[in-house]
């Protein structure tokens, strides 16, 4: 397709779907489609047939609307009235409250405040277009930048956009994006890919999944920018196979790119060309492991191996190879449509742009949000999130999943910045945030997460097979009272041994919830060891039992 | 000059640390004046005494017994030796912690019994659920592993602590 | 794509060295009798770097590297020996005793076990965590052949002989973190397998007594010399 034909596309789609037109806007992303909103919009479609033709009201499926918690949700236009917890039922009274005055019971509490400060790039899309509808996406401008780039910009000034941009990978890591792909662009070799990782394993997290499922275009288009700018014909998406609507948006949307020749041979009647194929991985979580990822694309037992070389030298089939996390894609497009310089507008000097997160916990408002970097904890969790729910009062919030870190109240006020989260032992991470409030046991916070990553290790390596599992008994030792001090040091010896010794990632960082936790939280491994009590009365205390007969 | 309290002991072992221990041979003539044995399965003597110099353990830790003992050992030791593969790191012994103790039990009392087939009650103390090694139990001061240690390391130890050293055994480390 | 081999130096524990871009840092340092412990790796396999034995410092790293998978690069500075590296190798050593059942007084290997060597050579005089004892698999179903998972360190070895070199691919590694274990085919018992040809290369890389040749008593099973670690080959030609 040439770029007047998409820019055609684009008005034309739009014309016939005015800001105007009165139209019920579902959430069909996986949060709302476990509590049936596929059948609110059956039942919405039926209802706005019944209405007539003379006031037609359109229904339509959109990405994850952010409140997660309290789905299904459903927005009418005009006005952006947000219902929730919508049932089949209460289809008719929506249909008719469009012309009318909203149904007062389904409109959700005031939550201004958890719209009005995020602020949406990656997620700009979700409320607007159907994920299953490559002309939504193009009428949102998709592929514009795809079409614009390959006529305008050298792959080389393509990639110093993205530089200007700062962008940073969304993965955890946060290695500027930029810089890798210009590795990769240097890297020797005509033969190179680029793999999208959307393996998104730690618990809770789900950021990665709603993009996926409520614009999966927009990662397609961001690949493909990449397989330009470094000189790549060929893309996989790495998907875990717990994520069936994900995957099947995903190959729906590839089908509709072919067909209209956003993607395969000659794009945009360039030179260029690039094709991207869905993998699956089967839910191991150090299958995110960039190496190990690879080593499962090759079709071998998923397990990381030594880096260097990295996959930019040496990745995929010995070739170079980019790999990227799919909110960092996600964001290429935005980027190149309006400029590095935009981007770079939002968020701090050395954490450019926005970050999605996906709010749990002891928190009011659950779900997923964006927000420019530099935004604080506080604002976050009191603002966005609306407090801890009963009048509790907050312990911690942890950031990063089983590689991250607990943050205690003295830190709320800092920016959420690469940084200032690392400085406080804790990590950015790939976007999960959990919110912790005094009934919470942090002892028994860091035993979770121990034995997460215990029964996550591949076994590969010695200290991260038999370290984190010997960490998982000495925390279960102290959750219960048996522990001595002796243990303590003992367990801060092999955090030690096995972040240092260990092969990758999930080893490095496996013992960070305990470090954190140990850091601003000793007070509470103390009174279960010196005291055999928990503070927060979540631990049960167990009197050894030697003698058996 | 005042003679060195030496203790030896022997819990769950096969008694040959101790026979090691005699084959030091001649130099055991070299030792003796400068120690006082006070307890050991080679002198009869019931109750373990206080305030021992240092004592020199055989074996793991298997029973009710065993456990009670190297309590009150290490209660009244300056220095605890863990002498060989069994004290040191449960060895032999040890091999049947995978299993859970009424299958070793039945094992040995009933499975594999020609006659008079059922488990001990009162012949054999009450069985821990796992063996240990010494220093899972107690603070341990010298390792002393092998299986048997050789008397030449066994003398080079007890020459030592005689000399008031803590003797290190980093170079001389041998298993099995 | 790969770039050709050149010729640069590079410093090893304070002594400049020559070496080919190609090499690994363990291969250089062995050319130049700079002992660095080594485990998992065997000289003519692939390199995994599982094990960590050989870790050293590379000075502007901020990770700790794997001598046997890391290549050599123009004007590194590694470190091979140093308080840490020393207390990290008696770690792994200890995590390798805590996590299986290593009985050596009963053990065929005892006294030819690279194992036993390492602790030997970290000085690991007893462990400093608490013993595992999980329970394990024995499988005498092979005609010749015994494996032992008690005293397996999962180093790969096995694996990676056969299907490296004897080209039968029967080992393999399954289950994850702490319940992996090195399998025959697919999981079938040894004895059944199609794919051994037992040509026994596996018994003899194997640096403990996992893998032995049957009816050996304690002690009897020694390796042939040319299969074992290049380091400890060289140590007994010393003595
Ligand atoms: C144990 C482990 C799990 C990981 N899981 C993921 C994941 O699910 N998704 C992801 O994008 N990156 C994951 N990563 C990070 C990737 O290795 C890699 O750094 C990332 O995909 C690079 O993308 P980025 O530069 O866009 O962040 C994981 C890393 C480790 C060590
Ligand atoms: S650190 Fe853990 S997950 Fe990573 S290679 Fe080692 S065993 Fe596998
Ligand atoms: S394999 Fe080595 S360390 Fe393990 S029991 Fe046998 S001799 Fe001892
Ligand atoms: S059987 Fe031997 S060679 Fe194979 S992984 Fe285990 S220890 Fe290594
Ligand atoms: S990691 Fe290098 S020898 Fe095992």
């Amino acid at each position: 397709m040439m770029l007047e034909a998409l820019r055609k596309i684009a008005e034309e789609h739009r014309a016939a779907h005015p800001p105007t037109a009165k139209t019920l806007k579902v959430c069909v992303a996986a949060g709302c489609v476990s509590c049936q909103s596929d059948q609110v919009k059956k039942a919405l479609e039926a209802a706005a047939k019944k209405g007539g033709a003379d006031s037609p009201i359109i229904v339509k499926g959109v990405g994850c609307l952010g409140l997660c918690a309290q789905g299904p949700l459903v927005i009418s236009e005009p006005g952006a009235t947000l219902y929730r917890q919508v049932k089949p039922e209460d289809a008719a009274e929506l249909a008719a409250a469009t012309k009318h005055e909203p149904v007062k019971r389904l409109v959700a509490p005031a939550n201004q405040v958890f719209y009005s400060r995020q602020q949406r790039i990656v997620t700009e899309n979700f409320d607007r277009i159907d994920p299953e509808k490559i002309e939504d996406y193009i009428a949102a401008d998709g592929y514009l930048a795809l079409l614009t780039t390959l006529t305008t910009r050298s792959p080389a000034q393509t990639i110093d956009e993205l530089i200007k941009s700062g962008l940073r990978g969304r993965g955890g890591g946060g290695y500027p994006t930029g810089l890798k792909w210009s590795t990769v662009a240097k890297a020797s070799g005509s033969e190179k890919y680029i793999i999208c990782n959307a393996d998104e394993g730690d618990p809770g997290a789900f950021m990665d999944r709603s993009v996926l499922e409520s614009d999966p275009h927009r990662i397609l288009e961001g690949m493909a920018l990449a397989g330009y700018a470094v000189g790549a014909q060929r893309g996989y998406i790495y998907v875990r196979a717990e994520y069936p609507i994900a995957v099947k948006r995903l190959k729906l949307a590839i089908s509709q790119a072919e067909k209209m020749k956003l993607l395969g041979p000659s794009i945009g009647g360039s030179s260029f060309q690039f094709t991207i194929e869905v993998r699956l991985g089967a839910g191991a979580f150090v299958c995110g492991e960039e190496t190990a990822l690879i080593a499962s694309i090759e079709g071998k037992r998923g397990t990381p191996r030594p880096r260097p070389p990295f996959p930019a030298e040496s990745g995929l089939w010995g070739k170079p190879t980019l790999i990227n996390n799919v909110e960092t894609f996600a964001n290429i497009a935005t980027i190149l449509r309006n400029g590095g310089d935009w981007y770079a507008g939002f968020g701090t000097e050395k954490s450019r742009g926005t970050k999605v997160f996906a709010l749990a916990g002891r928190i009011n408002n659950t779900g997923l949000i964006e927000v420019p970097m530099g935004i604080t904890l506080r604002e976050i969790i009191y603002d966005i999130g609306g407090g801890i729910p009963g009048g509790r009062r907050f312990k911690a919030v942890q950031t990063g999943g089983p590689s991250g870190g607990c943050i205690p109240e003295q830190f709320l006020d800092m920016p959420v910045e690469y940084e200032s989260l690392a400085k406080v032992g804790s990590i950015m991470g790939s976007g999960g945030m959990i919110v912790m409030d005094e009934t919470s046991c942090m002892v028994d916070v860091a035993k979770f997460f121990m034995e997460f990553c215990k029964s996550e290790s591949c076994g590969k390596c010695v200290p991260c097979r038999v370290g984190t599992a010997q960490m998982y008994d000495l925390l279960c030792k102290i959750s219960e009272g048996r522990a001595t001090l002796d243990d303590l040091a003992l367990l801060e010896d092999l955090c030690d041994t096995v972040k240092h010794t260990s092969l990758c990632g999930l080893g490095q960082t496996a013992p960070n919830p305990v470090l954190s936790t140990l850091r601003f939280f000793r007070h509470e491994y103390l009174a279960h060891i010196e005291e055999q009590r928990c503070p927060a009365g979540v631990c049960k205390m167990c009197i050894p039992q030697e003698i058996h007969r | 000059m005042k003679k060195t309290r030496v203790a030896t002991v022997w819990l769950d072992g096969c008694s040959g640390c101790h026979m090691s221990f005699l084959d030091m041979d001649e130099r055991i003539l070299e030792i003796a004046p400068k120690i006082e044995l006070v307890y050991s399965p080679l002198v009869d003597n019931k109750e373990f005494p206080e305030d021992v110099d240092v004592t020199i353990v055989e074996g793991a830790v298997s029973s009710e017994e065993d456990l009670h003992k190297i309590q009150k050992i290490r209660a009244r030791t300056k220095i605890l030796v863990a002498l060989g593969d069994c004290a040191v790191t449960s060895n032999v012994p040890g091999m049947r912690n995978p299993f859970d103790t009424q299958a070793v039990l039945a094992r040995a009392y009933l499975e594999n019994a020609q006659e008079n087939q059922h488990v001990p009650t009162d012949v054999i103390p009450p069985l821990l659920k796992r063996v240990r090694p010494i220093n899972e139990v107690v603070k341990v001061d010298v390792f002393v592993p092998g299986c048997p240690p050789s008397a030449d390391a066994i003398f080079f130890v007890v020459s030592e602590l005689l000399e008031g050293r803590l003797p290190d055994l980093s170079e001389r480390v041998k298993f099995g | 794509m790969s770039t050709p081999s050149r010729v640069i130096t590079l410093t090893l524990d304070d002594r400049e060295v020559g070496a080919h871009t190609d090499q690994t840092i363990l291969e250089v340092a062995r050319e130049n009798g700079i002992v660095i412990p080594t485990l998992c790796h065997l000289e003519g396999l692939l390199p995994i770097g599982a094990c960590r034995i050989c870790l050293v410092e590379v000075v502007g790293s901020n990770k700790l590297l794997p001598a046997c998978a890391t290549k050599v690069t123009d004007g590194m500075r590694v470190i091979t020996q140093s308080e840490r590296l020393t207390r990290y190798r008696r770690r792994v050593v200890e995590f390798l005793f805590a996590s299986g059942n290593h009985i050596c007084a009963v053990c065929v290997s005892n006294h030819h076990c690279e194992l036993q060597d390492m602790a030997v050579y970290t000085g690991m005089s007893h462990l400093t965590e608490p013993y595992r004892y999980p329970k394990l698999r024995v499988d005498a179903s092979h005609e010749r052949f015994v494996q032992d998972d008690n005293r397996c360190i999962l180093c790969q070895r096995c694996v990676r002989v056969c299907a490296e070199i004897e080209g039968a691919h029967t080992w393999d590694v399954m289950g994850r973190g702490i319940e992996a274990r090195v399998i025959t085919d697919l999981n079938q018992p040894w004895g059944e397998s199609d794919t051994c040809t037992s040509c026994s290369k596996c018994v003899q890389v194997c640096p403990t007594g996992a893998l032995s040749i049957k009816g050996m008593a304690a002690a009897e099973m020694k390796k042939r010399k040319h299969f074992l670690a290049q380091y400890w080959t060289l140590k007994e030609e010393e003595s």
